[in-house]
């Protein structure tokens, strides 16, 4: 984490200046399908998370200074989100390869899909796609486990969210039989 | 509830409020408050070590500093470690000695290093580590680390002022700036007899 967050905030908005994305899918909405690899021979789709809470985090770019924070930080939350039996998945617009090697040297524990070809198209499903920066959106969905949004949140580009938003969603879910107990991923 | 971004971020506040559970350093009925959730072995929280320590030389009798830990064990192996040192060390009334030389010493936090320092504070070794080894402190940690996820801390460290998530840069003149910002609108609100400067 660098002690200059204002300074790296003001560098994503000049690296990324067009805020051009739809608006992003709100509550109630149905979450639209997607198949994404997680890494260069594993396909990850919405349908696996049927009867479970997900959690989709749409972040800009791999080793950025911001978004390494926010997946470090979301690594460690990962136990308090699997208490409400919830999965975390991460995604960019960057490549298996990038992905691969990102969360090898980040430790991370959830799996980081690759929104790559068509560039940028589940983001654009969700309405998070800045189709003339490149890149997504910093957003945040919780999905039910009938595919539905529960909440979302799209946080400024520079901005690491944090999970406190995350954490009320799952709170709010309705009550369901006891989550299944989680083995560690990875 | 889909929040549409401007330039600007919401303001997290903190959901803990600040007790006796807490490590306070100042008076308890400063008008101001500064609470930091940190990890020992993150290099930034190193930084901003000496910054803090400017930061209540210059503030004085007006601040209260509190620090909670918020230790992120798969990025940093000895933080969880350290910061039961620290813990256990607190029941004995040496938190703060402990936290300083945790944040000064940051390259060694091996079990062997922490029995030192608690050697060097005066207290038994064997038992701080006894208890570092079994997690004594880990229920309160981990209450530490969960009240941060909770009031928005998105890294290490965060800091809140007056209850309120600090966004600004990290160093001395911002964060100053930012304390008497806050006293400024507090005075102006509720307490319009205290308006000495920092």
């Amino acid at each position: 984490m660098s002690l200059k967050r204002q300074t790296n905030q003001k560098k994503y908005t000049r690296l990324y200046p067009k805020r051009d994305s739809a608006k992003a899918l709100s509550a109630g909405v149905r979450a639209p399908d997607f198949s994404l690899k997680s890494t260069p021979d594993q396909t990850v789709s919405l349908a696996d998370f049927r009867g479970q809470p997900l959690i989709l985090a749409f972040f800009p770019a791999d080793w950025s200074p911001v978004c390494g924070d926010q997946m470090t930080l979301y690594n460690e939350i990962l136990p308090e989100f699997q208490k409400f039996g919830a999965e975390l998945m991460g995604i960019s617009v960057d490549g298996v390869w990038c992905h691969t090697a990102f969360a090898r040297e980040r430790k991370l524990h959830f799996p980081l899909l690759s929104d790559f070809e068509p560039k940028g198209d589940v983001a654009q499903a969700y309405g998070v796609y800045r189709k003339s920066d490149g890149v997504t959106e910093r957003a945040l969905f919780v999905i039910d486990g009938n595919g539905l949004i529960h909440w979302s949140y799209v946080s400024p580009i520079g901005v690491n969210p944090g999970a406190a938003g995350i954490l009320a969603a799952l709170e709010t879910l309705p009550a369901k039989k006891k989550p299944k107990s989680q083995k560690e991923a990875v | 509830m889909t929040f549409d971004p401007d330039s600007s971020s919401e303001n997290a506040s903190l959901t803990m409020p600040v007790s006796k559970r807490d490590h306070i350093q100042g008076l308890t009925d400063a008008p101001l408050t500064l609470v930091e959730y940190g990890d020992y072995e993150c290099p930034a929280c190193g930084q901003a070590y000496p910054i803090i320590k400017a930061i209540q030389h210059a503030a004085g009798k007006q601040l209260r500093f509190v620090f909670r830990n918020f230790p992120l064990v798969n990025a940093h192996p000895y933080a969880e470690h350290a910061a039961e040192a620290a813990e256990s060390a607190g029941t004995r009334g040496r938190f703060w000695e402990m936290h300083d030389l945790l944040f000064e010493n940051q390259a060694g936090l091996e079990d062997q290093q922490l029995a030192q320092y608690a050697m060097e504070l005066g207290l038994d070794a064997r038992t701080l580590v006894t208890e570092v080894r079994e997690g004594r402190f880990t229920p309160r940690i981990r209450e530490d680390f969960i009240s941060g996820v909770k009031s928005g801390v998105n890294g290490t460290p965060t800091f809140f002022i007056n209850g309120l998530r600090y966004d600004g840069d990290y160093d001395a003149r911002s964060i100053l700036g930012a304390l008497e910002g806050s006293r400024a609108s507090q005075s102006k609100t509720r307490r319009p007899n205290r308006s000495r400067s920092l």
